[in-house]
């Protein structure tokens, strides 16, 4: 029978959720790396047994693991990151000039295709790649060298490249965000790179549609239409039909169009679910209420799904990594919160219930879809 | 042989129950110890000092004989009772953090 296993970074370690298709019944596994930050946990597609994750801690750095046989036992592998060629400064908070500086990998996209090839996002911002298992690392430094690197400013969590995108349809087309310089395009397998932040709106920065230092969240692709996209920007909700060059707002009726998560149902690619958050400074969900909100006409008309979540005195965060589908025949849909709760629903949204309710802060949530 | 004294998160990833018996080859000093100290565990590197510029990571801190040697020079030669296996060189962690 088919299964679903959950890949869970925290604050203070990695867990692994593992259920048959029922997805009622759960089996926890985990601390794994206790005390660690773990910014990501993600499986390979090529390779279900094959997992990465970005462990890391401020006293001890930056750390790579790998399981071979779907988290059950991990090995450290390489962790050097660095910077190709001198690599100069972007900009500060303050707006001088700031060296790029290695801090961590926020995020682990395994290739489609090859165990062995995976991409990491760094903050300071880059692209790096292994094909040798994440034992060695480069950096894809067309992204960083592309012109627009020297004007990039950190957002709050940092200056991190968060999102990866492969195209399943076009090898050597990738899709990239970095808070805060907005999104990327690359479609010769990272050697030049374009910004695409053409129709985004940020009131916060002096220019509100300059060609980048926007604080996009999140973005997420449906693999059967690669040129459709969905952002969660800082504010607004956007799409875009044609491989991220125009933009157009999608928030429509959502209570606030602040958020972090985004993510496509796996079989329906006009159905998309997102968190909404209140902004600025509080990031909890509005009036305490914690919703998911679901648009099955790709944005604009979104319904509130709530059967199974709080819905008085909810006052947790939803991070950008921390939402996820499955692919089983009725979507599941997965959510982690910054309570340390992670929520499942078996049915794409319409109930929902806790996996477990205690962990440490959630930062992120991956699913893999077992045969 | 040099004792060596890690924080209990690398004893975890070094997969180390107790402290680390260090054969360093000539003069012992903070380079040659933690260079020893890298070979036989290669999952500890980057971890306590840049892999490139070898600078010690700034919440950690090298004590020995009841000094901080982490500002000293890298190349400075151990205390003899460390170099003799009497005293032990710990690598302290910052005591913060939630």
């Amino acid at each position: 029978m088919s299964g679903v296993r959950v890949l869970v970074g925290t604050r203070k370690g990695a867990f692994v959720l593992t259920a048959d298709g029922k997805r009622e019944r759960w089996d926890v596994s985990g601390p794994h790396f206790a005390g660690w930050e773990l910014y990501h946990v993600k499986g390979s597609p090529a390779d279900p047994n094959r997992v990465y994750a970005s462990q890391s801690s401020g006293w001890f750095g930056q750390l790579i693991q790998r399981s071979n046989d779907g988290g059950k036992s991990w090995e450290p592998v390489g962790n050097k990151f660095v910077y190709d060629g001198i690599p100069g400064t972007h900009m500060w908070y303050d707006d001088t000039p700031h060296p790029w500086e290695f801090k961590r990998v926020w995020h682990l996209e395994p290739s489609l295709t090859d165990p062995d090839t995976v991409y990491a996002g760094v903050e300071d911002a880059a692209l790096f790649r292994s094909t040798d298992g994440a034992q060695t690392w480069e950096e894809l430094s067309g992204l960083r060298k592309h012109g627009t690197g020297s004007s990039w400013q950190p957002g709050a969590g940092g200056m991190c490249l968060h999102t990866i995108i492969l195209d399943p349809s076009h090898a050597e087309r990738m899709y990239i965000a970095i808070s805060a310089a907005g999104a990327f395009r690359t479609d010769d397998g990272g050697k030049t790179w374009k910004p695409i932040n053409q129709g985004l709106r940020s009131q916060y920065i002096p220019d509100p549609d300059a060609e980048v230092g926007h604080c996009v969240h999140h973005m997420a692709m449906h693999r059967s239409r690669p040129e459709v996209l969905f952002m969660q920007k800082h504010w607004d909700v956007m799409r875009s039909d044609n491989a991220g060059d125009l933009w157009r707002e999608v928030s429509g009726n959502l209570p606030t169009d602040f958020g972090f998560a985004i993510d496509v149902h796996a079989h329906e690619p006009e159905t998309i679910y997102v968190v909404p958050i209140k902004s600025d400074s509080e990031h909890f969900p509005p009036d305490g209420k914690l919703r998911v909100f679901r648009s099955k006409t790709g944005g604009n008309e979104w319904e509130a799904l709530t059967k199974g979540l709080p819905q008085q005195d909810c006052y947790v965060n939803v991070l950008r990594d921390a939402m996820a589908v499955d692919t089983l025949d009725s979507c599941g849909v997965y959510f982690g919160t910054t309570g340390g709760q992670v929520y499942a629903s078996a049915d794409a949204g319409e109930n929902w219930a806790p996996i477990v309710r205690d962990l440490p802060a959630v930062l992120s949530v991956e699913v893999q879809t077992l045969p | 042989m040099i004792l060596v004294v890690l924080p209990s998160h690398l004893k975890t990833l070094a997969q180390v129950s107790g402290d680390v018996q260090l054969e360093v080859q000539g003069g012992a000093t903070v380079r040659s110890v933690l260079d020893a100290l890298e070979a036989r565990f290669p999952m500890l590197r980057g971890t306590i000092r840049d892999q490139v510029t070898l600078e010690r990571r700034p919440f950690l801190r090298f004590f020995a004989c009841e000094e901080d040697l982490s500002l000293a020079s890298p190349d400075a030669p151990l205390p003899d009772a460390v170099v003799a296996g009497k005293e032990p060189f710990f690598i302290i962690g910052a005591i913060a953090g939630g």
